[in-house]
């Protein structure tokens, strides 16, 4: 069971998880504490520590639409959060699975803060509402990496059987 | 059944003789682009090849490009040193591709591609930016990745595990009005679609007025694509593409025609007649949030901007010069202009359009991403409205979440910038 710690709506872009002024920042050990930097309120939560790992985002439809920066995913990453969306824009949807950053479809999923949740194989339940929502299932292709770790540990798996000596 | 575009090029680049919307291929890359996010790219190549004992090397340094344009010159000592990093990679790999900060051969990614000749059709085109689309207009299939997908290109070669795109078929037809062309096109069938109306597919554009269009406007319409969602947008190639690719990019050797066949399977056919399109605004803060300029006209503007990897070509300059001769800039209002390219700022130099929009009081920039995504050049003050021929008008895109983003064409923004106020560019041709 996890809390959900900040629900938004539909089309929230990747300006609005990660600005495009702290782009110069690279580094996953660094990219979290602009999460969300434009919203005081919740970013001054993730940077005290206020959410704990596991928390959960409730999110509308095509979230993380707009810019390929890999930094909203890294950002999101490093406070170990789940976002529940209806559904996600393809390229932060694939940089979330190659960073590990756990994503859920849900189409139709309400909650509100505070809400408990709990994430199964194939349905999402809020447990403070009593509603529950059926998920979509990744595609095979994408599924295959998260199950190697992500796509670093992927792609080191095939260069080593084409390039390698292993 | 035929195969699409997309389609032809994913069979062919996975060595398959037919495939399918869904199936998942493993296409060979024929070109991978990335600007300064390559530093990043370069930390997770790293990764990859840590503990493997094998020599770090990319695949094939002569399909590699990288281009500066996000921050240019440097906004930051940390942006700076990211760029000094990435000149080492580059000498160390020996990528020849490499566009620096310089105001001859240097500009934005998505104009630098085109004009050296690096894209053909039938190409596989990978980016580290969501632009990337921008290339489906010389026939190649082109989408935007993120940095560590690019660290597995720049090892295996190929992008892997890719599903096969369904298609939408959009179909252009008549002649543009006068002061309407293709960024009312791409605005109005993003509000058609939606934001979200083309997620994880291709749209590829048929019909007589995308025929008539030169690649600087197809450009425009399959850069904005992916404001509706798409993987990628795509012109199938034909004579317009060989004559840009010839006359313009300096291509001396075979170029390969891939069309799409005559019983294609489309997921949707949509049909829009642009005769009596009027000029169109994507309003505050969503890019499908569009209107006819009508609509908001009126509205006061503080900051015009022309330019970015949309509408910062050739054709766009002489438009708003055009508009701007001997006339000025309303006080109270600032414009900025970026070419897209050192060639394009030497070319509009040439042809004067930098004196007349100096003279009328805009601000020319140096070619590069300038303000568009709010990193440097040109920020908005709280509250502030800003009229752009830029791709987003998100939240916070030009770094300010208080101030506001509206997007147009070079036509509306010139006509604005006259009177300070959102215009229709029509009504100051009938004076």
């Amino acid at each position: 069971m996890a809390t959900v710690v900040f629900v938004t709506g539909d089309d929230v872009s990747t300006d609005a998880i990660y600005p495009g002024r702290y782009m110069a920042t690279v580094l996953p050990t660094e990219t979290p504490q602009y999460a969300f930097a434009d919203n005081a309120e919740f970013n001054g939560r993730l940077k005290a520590k206020q959410v704990p790992p596991e928390s959960v985002v409730v999110a509308g439809r095509n979230f993380g639409c707009g810019s390929s920066r890999e930094q909203a995913a890294s950002a999101l990453k490093g406070y170990d959060l789940t976002i529940v969306a209806e559904g996600f824009a393809r390229i932060f949807m694939q940089n979330s699975i190659n960073l590990g950053l756990k994503l859920v479809i849900a189409p139709g999923v309400r909650a509100s803060e505070g809400d408990r949740v709990e994430v199964h194989p194939d349905r999402v339940v809020n447990e403070t509402t009593g509603e529950s929502y059926a998920t979509v299932r990744l595609p095979e292709a994408r599924q295959a990496i998260i199950d190697a770790g992500g796509l670093i540990a992927y792609t080191r798996t095939l260069l080593l059987q084409r390039r390698g000596r292993a | 059944m035929g195969m699409t575009v997309v389609e032809k090029i994913l069979a062919r680049a996975s060595g398959r003789s037919v495939v399918r919307a869904g199936e998942v291929v493993e296409p060979r890359v024929d070109l991978a682009m990335s600007h300064e996010n390559a530093a990043l790219v370069i930390n997770q190549f790293a990764e990859v090849f840590r503990g493997t004992g094998l020599d770090a090397r990319v695949w094939d340094p002569s399909k590699i490009a990288i281009i500066f344009d996000h921050r240019v010159p440097a906004e930051s000592s940390k942006t700076a040193t990211n760029q000094k990093k990435v000149r080492e990679f580059v000498a160390a790999q020996g990528i020849a591709r490499f566009h620096d900060i310089r105001g001859d051969s240097g500009g934005i990614c998505h104009q630098v591609l085109p004009e050296n000749g690096y894209v053909r059709p039938g190409f596989v085109v990978v980016g580290t930016d969501s632009h990337t689309t921008t290339h489906g207009a010389l026939g190649a299939f082109s989408f935007g990745i993120g940095a560590t997908e690019m660290a597995s290109v720049w090892a295996l070669g190929s992008a892997v595990n890719i599903e096969v795109p369904a298609t939408i078929k959009v179909v252009v037809r008549g002649t543009f009005p006068p002061m309407v062309g293709p960024k009312d096109l791409i605005l109005h069938l993003i509000g058609k679609l939606s934001a979200q109306g083309a997620n994880y597919r291709v749209i590829e554009f048929h019909g007589d007025a995308i025929g008539r269009m030169p690649t600087s406007g197809r450009l425009v319409i399959c850069n904005m694509a992916v404001e509706a969602g798409a993987t990628s947008g795509i012109v199938p190639s034909d004579k317009e593409t060989l004559r840009y690719l010839r006359s313009e990019a300096g291509v001396k050797d075979s170029i390969d025609l891939v069309l799409p066949d005559l019983d294609a399977e489309y997921e949707r056919v949509v049909e829009i007649d642009v005769s009596d399109l009027a000029p169109q605004i994507a309003c505050p803060h969503t890019v499908d949030n569009v209107r006819r300029v009508d609509d908001v006209a009126g509205t006061a503007v503080q900051q015009i901007v022309i330019g970015s990897c949309t509408n910062g070509r050739l054709d766009d300059l002489e438009v708003a010069a055009r508009i701007l001769k001997g006339k000025n800039v309303a006080p109270g209002t600032r414009m900025l202009v970026f070419p897209a390219s050192g060639r394009i700022y030497a070319q509009a130099l040439e042809k004067g359009y930098v004196a007349d929009l100096i003279k009328a009081g805009a601000v020319v920039m140096n070619p590069g991403c300038g303000p568009c995504l709010g990193v440097h050049q040109g920020a908005l003050g709280d509250g502030e409205t800003a009229l752009s021929t830029t791709n987003r008008n998100f939240k916070g895109r030009m770094g300010n979440p208080t101030a506001q983003v509206y997007l147009c064409s070079p036509a509306v923004a010139a006509a604005s910038a006259l009177t300070g106020v959102v215009t229709d560019p029509r009504k100051g041709e009938q004076e």
